[in-house]
């Protein structure tokens, strides 16, 4: 509230402090939001006859607990951080991208192709080429919707999520017909050759160079959405369309682009996936990020910086559900409960400021997500 | 709503284009390559059969299709190519499947009647969906909905013996989703499809916890609810098995469309509810508490999609899977929208979406092998071809998606 002419506003002691809790209580939130779900989860485990402590120790264990358990979850944080960074790049022009998933598999399809298929080139020509190839997939699959979004009106969130079991479906198919390797009894693709391989970062862990990709990805985009003038454009539609497009700005151009660059990223997770750690692309790619991004995007407030500790929480927490269910008898799917609980607190952040007494919002520029059906 | 004079390439330029091509290859093909002699039966059910030529049926569609597209390009017969155009689809769609059944027979009432089996959840999918977005709250949480009422519908009918419970107990799951959804939309002001991706989640991690916590240990039951011949009525020679002679949540599917069809136009409690759904502020000057509205309104889009969950589990497979909604719900969406957010029309959108399953599944059953994951996609890429086709045409409810802020 601005202070009326003539009476003083607060001191620069009392400014600080209260800075100081907006800025943290913007960063309390997600904690809180995280920590509250795990209550939650806790409450859940605790119902269904299991033991509270030895689950969440086998979570802590198995995700942070040794050398090997780290580099996991930094291996599960690789595509974790690309795919959040392509929700955040949607949310940030007013998208709803659940596009992820599909833009993953398609991604990592041609990439493996061009992993396979292209014999005879060095390994810096190679590589780079299937991941152009795989960030090209992402980026088509990722171009559809924002086409017809942006041309038609046609609602991001439904065509992104039909094109999600599309791509799938197509990747499917073409694992088992034309793609099959013959010789081996799963069904997946031949290996790709050794020089589209995405190295080894240290000998002896799972631990490939699309973690180093995942980190430039972070700067990059960082770099695209505050240092640049389509950044700036895409930035503002996503705050205010009409204003946006009262200044000038296309909002159709900005919707394909932020689309195509957001299905990039996705495509780039597959890619990743692909070429740094199975080396050929199987016909059961379990992969779920679709909605895991969503959610770590939302904890990173589409924030490229934030969006690697979110990463890192959630590879955390999938990595180390694996030991916890060996050790409590606890079924996977609660952290999917967590997560849901997760995304619900933060996108409905009064209810973690309600239970904990954190000072209500004020005017801090919010992203605002979505947009109705987009009439 | 159709624009005479207007020039260039509109929508129904493109589908007329479509058409006649479609005709033109149909017909050349059909005559060039086509086995003079393949022909196909087309049965309809009980009164008999018709032996067809496969050319020359098609051959006669392909140039139907043809005519009934060629209205879209001379401007001044634009009118009529409204009413050709669909027909000229469906034939299309006929001809397709005398294709497909080349040298065997199909019958055509099964497929109907296979249509309108599994056009049931998604058309209860669109009424849930119309009741929330009337009311101005978007749901894009069927889908979770769904799933979790088949889960827990079928865990209650376990646990009690009784698969009637479980059928209740499946639609009070859906209520009891919908008040989480409406908690976090209309009183915590979440924007409404994050909260509803939130429950999508939260289904599909509280169903598959319940089925391997508990579900799995039990024995593969298999039962299901029983089809139901209504007296009279089902004896109807070919209208007679299409219609009345279903399992129970069919029915409930079709009275339920007429119930809502009536009380959302012809009683206070839906103009209230369409009131609050377009203008919240004049409703609640007038009186009407657009808090409780909504709440209410939810929470029985909710109780219908329950519906929609026992449909998947108790009354067609007889025992729950992951994921077994498999998009159902998105797909309701997609329904309602084509349908304008009116009951019949989304039930409409739902025979279209239903009809590409029920086709694969019938044509399987005949001995005719596409790849399934092909037919699989079918439904979601008509789904965004239609959406496509769609929009612009479409009002949804003014304020959807907009949080009341009592004033």
């Amino acid at each position: 509230m601005p202070a009326e002419s003539g009476e003083k506003g607060p001191g620069p002691a009392r400014r600080f402090i209260i800075a100081w809790t907006r800025g943290v209580s913007v960063f309390f939130v997600p904690v809180l939001a995280v920590f509250t779900a795990l209550l939650i989860g806790a409450v859940v485990i605790w119902t269904s006859g299991h033991d509270v402590l030895a689950a969440y120790r086998g979570l802590i264990e198995g995700s942070l607990g040794s050398p090997r358990a780290i580099a996991e979850t930094l291996v599960l944080l690789t595509p974790y951080t690309l795919a959040g960074l392509a929700v955040a790049l949607g949310f940030r022009c007013g998208l709803f991208n659940i596009g992820a998933e599909g833009q993953f598999y398609i991604g990592a399809l041609f990439s493996v192709i061009v992993g396979f298929g292209l014999h005879g080139l060095p390994a810096y020509v190679h590589l780079p080429l299937a991941m152009l190839a795989g960030a090209f997939g992402g980026a088509l699959w990722g171009a559809i919707p924002g086409l017809l979004k942006a041309k038609i009106g046609a609602h991001e969130v439904i065509n992104t999520i039909m094109m999600n079991y599309i791509g799938v479906r197509i990747v499917e198919y073409l694992v088992k017909n034309q793609l099959l390797d013959p010789t081996s009894s799963l069904d997946r693709t031949r290996y790709i050759l050794p020089t589209a391989e995405l190295p080894r970062l240290i000998p002896g862990f799972r631990l490939h160079a699309g973690f180093i990709l995942a980190l430039i990805a972070v700067f990059v985009v960082f770099w695209l959405l505050w240092k640049t003038t389509t950044g700036f454009e895409i930035r503002s539609v996503g705050a205010n369309p009409t204003a946006a497009k009262a200044a000038g700005m296309s909002i159709t151009k900005n919707f394909v682009l932020a689309m195509t660059f957001s299905g990039l990223l996705a495509g780039l997770a597959g890619t990743g996936e692909v070429l740094g750690l199975n080396h050929n692309l199987p016909a059961a790619f379990v992969s779920g990020y679709g909605f895991d991004s969503i959610a770590i995007a939302l904890i990173a407030k589409s924030h490229p910086f934030g969006v690697m500790p979110a990463a890192f929480l959630w590879g955390a927490l999938r990595n180390g559900a694996g030991l916890m269910q060996v050790r409590a008898g606890i079924s996977v799917d609660l952290i999917n409960i967590i997560q849901a609980l997760v995304i619900m607190f933060v996108a409905a952040d009064e209810i973690i400021r309600w239970l904990y007494r954190l000072k209500p919002k004020e005017e801090i520029t919010e992203v605002v997500f979505t947009r109705g059906w987009g009439h | 709503m159709v624009r005479t004079g207007r020039r260039g390439l509109t929508r129904t330029t493109v589908l007329g284009a479509i058409l006649v091509l479609f005709g033109i290859s149909l017909s050349v093909v059909a005559l060039a390559w086509i086995d003079p002699a393949a022909s196909a039966a087309l049965g309809v059910a009980t009164l008999g059969r018709v032996n067809l030529s496969v050319r020359t049926s098609l051959a006669i569609i392909g140039f139907l299709c043809c005519l009934g597209g060629a209205p879209a390009f001379p401007p001044k017969l634009h009118r009529f190519a409204r009413f050709t155009l669909v027909p000229a689809a469906l034939l299309a769609v006929l001809a397709m499947l005398i294709a497909a059944a080349s040298g065997r027979s199909l019958d055509l009432v099964g497929v109907m009647k296979a249509s309108l089996r599994m056009s049931t959840p998604i058309a209860l999918g669109v009424l849930a969906g119309i009741w929330c977005e009337r009311s101005a709250v978007i749901n894009i949480a069927i889908e979770g909905m769904m799933l979790s009422s088949a889960a827990f519908g079928f865990g209650f009918f376990l646990w009690s013996g009784n698969i009637w419970l479980g059928v209740l107990a499946a639609i009070l799951t859906g209520g009891v989703m919908a008040l989480l959804h409406a908690v976090l939309s209309i009183t915590f002001k979440t924007d409404q499809i994050i909260s509803g991706t939130a429950i999508n989640i939260l289904a599909v991690g509280a169903s598959g916890f319940l089925r391997r916590a508990y579900l799995v240990k039990a024995y593969f039951v298999g039962e299901t609810l029983p089809i139901v011949r209504i007296p009279f009525l089902s004896k109807i020679p070919v209208i007679g098995t299409l219609f009345f002679e279903h399992q129970p949540i069919v029915y409930c599917m079709i009275i339920l469309l007429i119930a809502t069809h009536i009380i959302l136009f012809y009683t206070r409690w839906g103009l209230r509810t369409r009131a609050v759904g377009e203008h919240p502020l004049a409703a609640d000057t007038v009186g009407i508490n657009v808090i409780r509205t909504r709440y209410i309104n939810v929470i029985i889009g909710g109780l219908i999609a329950g519906l929609a969950g026992a449909w998947f589990s108790l009354e067609t497979v007889g025992s729950f899977e992951d994921l077994m909604t498999r998009g159902k719900g998105f797909i309701a969406l997609a329904a309602m929208i084509f349908g304008n957010w009116n009951p019949f029309g989304g039930f409409l959108g739902s025979l279209l979406f239903a009809s590409a399953d029920a086709i694969q599944i019938k044509l399987e059953i005949i001995g005719v092998t596409i790849p399934p994951q092909f037919f699989d996609m079918t439904p979601y890429i008509v789904t965004m071809i239609v959406l496509a086709g769609l929009i612009g045409r479409t009002t949804p409810p003014a304020a959807d998606g907009k949080p009341y802020e009592k004033q």
